[in-house]
């Protein structure tokens, strides 16, 4: 394109041969560019993988006969992976991200998108203070947002049992039946500020004609919001949505620090990465944990995959 | 107002023009609000500052927590919690800055450290990259921008373990460089320049300067990088608040507490009450307060940059 556009004025004996020449080198310098990250990319991402992959297929087993000298590491095939089908512990562990994440991303995407449609819904000057405050859950890091709200939880040093309490309400957040709840909140309040503002980015590319249009027809501003507003803002909200429910599945902080408070509600294969996190390092099974994190990529893939397929049957845009 | 009225006063009698003008100027002023029942803007206030309250309420009794003394941290239960008792801040910056020898500022050093260094040269690393891809038509550009896609979608944590077993072989794990190296690295900073690039950086003023004689390395240092600033700085913030909020990697890699990060730093205070019954509530909480405080600075001062990151990046 750019080159071949050029090379003729700078260009005074043999034409073609020389710009197909000087395509070439284009070509290269331009993929020159790209190394470091592709190196980086392939040390980081792709032999990892192939090293889990292989790493899987092998179990270290105590030596026999002498028994002091340690572990031999012996090809298993898929032995592991039998296991890892078999482990009813990984897949209870699993079954509950999978239940957490299918009630918890409706329940994030319609906040997020409640907050975006009041905020275009606002007068100017309150837009930024608002926005602002939205923001404020997204500027405290992960692990921060899970101490503070265990604490805000806490009955003894928060505010949020006593309250309830004098209202009538009984509330233990640490209850096993309580505790995918608490998380479940700590996780929203820390989410939807930037997902708010993923959806608000994409209102504001709504052009406003067509509310002026809706309006001269007579359509309520609730009407406007589900009928024009709300299919605008389709293809952000499925994103948001996907990124939400791969970020789910892996849901491993906030467990980690639950399990601080009440360990015997939050177990050591509480969810499927806190399970090979303890299988990794705890127990010291590299193997089986490697079996584990394939079998969880797959899993990944397969919900993204089918939630891929339903956003675009139903957005169809 | 004013605008309202001029625009009436200038507007010839002609009956329709002045409304439809008036309502544009209108429109201008308060986007939506216009046309709307008053009731419809109480009850979009009204859901303004539930949502409000419900996103600041519980950093509000951090600060106030953090003003507090351990004792009546604990006293001032329900929503005296909200409010301030004696006022002990300085008494728990001083205990959280001298405890264990000053590790506290150690981590503190580190995580920016981190951040700060892993930031700067995924930055670089990815403003190349993207512009190789964006500028040039060499073969499997495509299927590399599907590769930088495809990791959007695959686990970090996943990624995680395997590379703590190859950092291991290689001798990384419990050095900077295994909380370095992963964060140079970064698919969705690579996507974001390569759009950038697409937008910003013209063919023609590249074409230019080669005429001119300028080597491609010298074009991209100094056209390309320099057009991209602004973009280049939106990458930056989203791989810097990445970085700092991150938490597994550091956790699996690190072991000795002089290399660790806030997060970590903090993690392990907290779990002292469980371990060894140390309870050390008022240090986390004043030390959580101080590790969101300079995040909070750096993203207010650079709002401008991380929004048209997020717009664009929503779009594409």
């Amino acid at each position: 394109m750019s080159s071949t556009g050029l090379a003729p004025d700078t260009d005074v004996g043999t034409p073609g041969r020389r710009t197909r020449h000087w395509t070439t080198a284009m070509k290269w310098k331009g993929a020159a560019f790209t190394v470091p990250f592709f190196l980086g990319f392939v040390l980081l991402f792709i032999i990892p993988l192939g090293y889990a992959m292989w790493q899987s297929l092998f179990r270290e087993q105590a030596a026999g006969g002498l028994g002091l000298t340690g572990t031999v590491t012996e090809f298993v095939g898929f032995d592991n992976f039998a296991r890892v089908f078999a482990d009813g512990k990984f897949w209870l562990g699993m079954s509950r991200v999978l239940i957490f994440a299918f009630i918890l991303v409706p329940v994030m995407l319609a906040i997020s998108l409640a907050m975006a449609l009041l905020l275009d819904a606002a007068r100017r000057r309150a837009v930024r203070f608002f926005r602002l405050g939205f923001l404020v859950p997204y500027m405290v890091p992960g692990i921060v947002a899970a101490l503070m709200w265990i604490y805000i939880y806490s009955p003894r040093s928060g505010p949020l049992t006593p309250v309830l309490d004098d209202i009538g309400i009984d509330a233990d957040f640490f209850a096993s039946e309580m505790l995918w709840v608490s998380i479940g909140n700590l996780i929203v309040w820390n989410t939807i500020g930037f997902n708010m503002l993923i959806i608000y980015a994409a209102l504001l590319s709504v052009p406003r004609e067509l509310f002026d249009a809706a309006r001269v027809d007579g359509a309520s501003e609730w009407r406007i919001a589900w009928s024009i507003k709300i299919p605008h803002v389709r293809g952000p909200l499925a994103l948001v949505g996907m990124l939400s429910i791969i970020g789910l599945v892996q849901i491993f902080n906030e467990p980690l620090l639950f399990r601080q408070v009440s360990p015997e509600t939050v177990t050591k294969d509480f969810t499927p990465i806190l399970f090979i996190y303890n299988q990794a390092f705890a127990a010291n099974n590299y193997h089986y944990a490697a079996a584990l994190s394939v079998v969880l990529a797959l899993v990944i893939g397969a919900v993204s995959f089918v939630y891929y397929k339903i956003a675009n049957r139903g957005g169809n845009a | 107002m004013s605008a309202l009225k001029t625009s009436l006063k200038e507007s010839p009698p002609a009956p329709a023009r002045p409304v439809r003008k008036r309502r544009s100027r209108a429109a201008e002023d308060m986007p939506v609000g216009h046309g709307q029942t008053r009731r419809s803007q109480l009850f979009t206030l009204a859901g303004l500052g539930l949502f409000f309250i419900y996103s600041v309420a519980p950093v509000w009794w951090l600060i106030t927590a953090a003003t507090k003394n351990q004792r009546d941290l604990y006293a001032d239960s329900g929503l005296r919690g909200l409010w301030f008792s004696d006022f002990n801040f300085i008494e728990n910056l001083r205990q959280v800055l001298t405890y264990d020898d000053g590790i506290f500022a150690r981590w503190t050093l580190n995580t920016v450290f981190y951040s700060g260094v892993g930031a700067l040269v995924s930055t670089l690393i990815a403003l190349a990259a993207g512009y190789g891809i964006s500028k040039f038509q060499f073969r499997g550009r495509r299927i590399a921008m599907g590769f930088i896609v495809a990791t959007f979608l695959v686990p970090g944590m996943l990624l995680a373990f395997p590379l703590y077993l190859l950092f291991s072989m290689l001798g990384l794990v419990d050095t900077v460089w295994a909380v370095l190296i992963p964060s140079f690295i970064n698919a969705f900073s690579v996507y974001l320049a390569k759009v950038y690039c697409d937008s910003a950086v013209p063919d023609e003023l590249l074409d230019a300067a080669r005429v001119d004689g300028a080597g491609e390395v010298r074009v991209f240092f100094q056209i390309v990088v320099r057009i991209m600033t602004s973009g280049a700085a939106t990458i930056f913030l989203l791989a810097f608040v990445g970085s700092w909020n991150s938490f597994f990697l550091p956790l699996m890699m690190l072991r000795g507490s002089d290399k660790w990060t806030l997060a970590l730093g903090l993690y392990a205070w907290a779990g002292k009450r469980a371990e060894t019954g140390t309870d050390l509530t008022s240090l986390v909480i004043m030390g959580s307060l101080l590790s969101t405080i300079p995040l909070a600075i750096f993203m207010i001062a650079m709002a401008r940059f991380w929004r048209s990151g997020v717009t664009l990046g929503s779009i594409k």
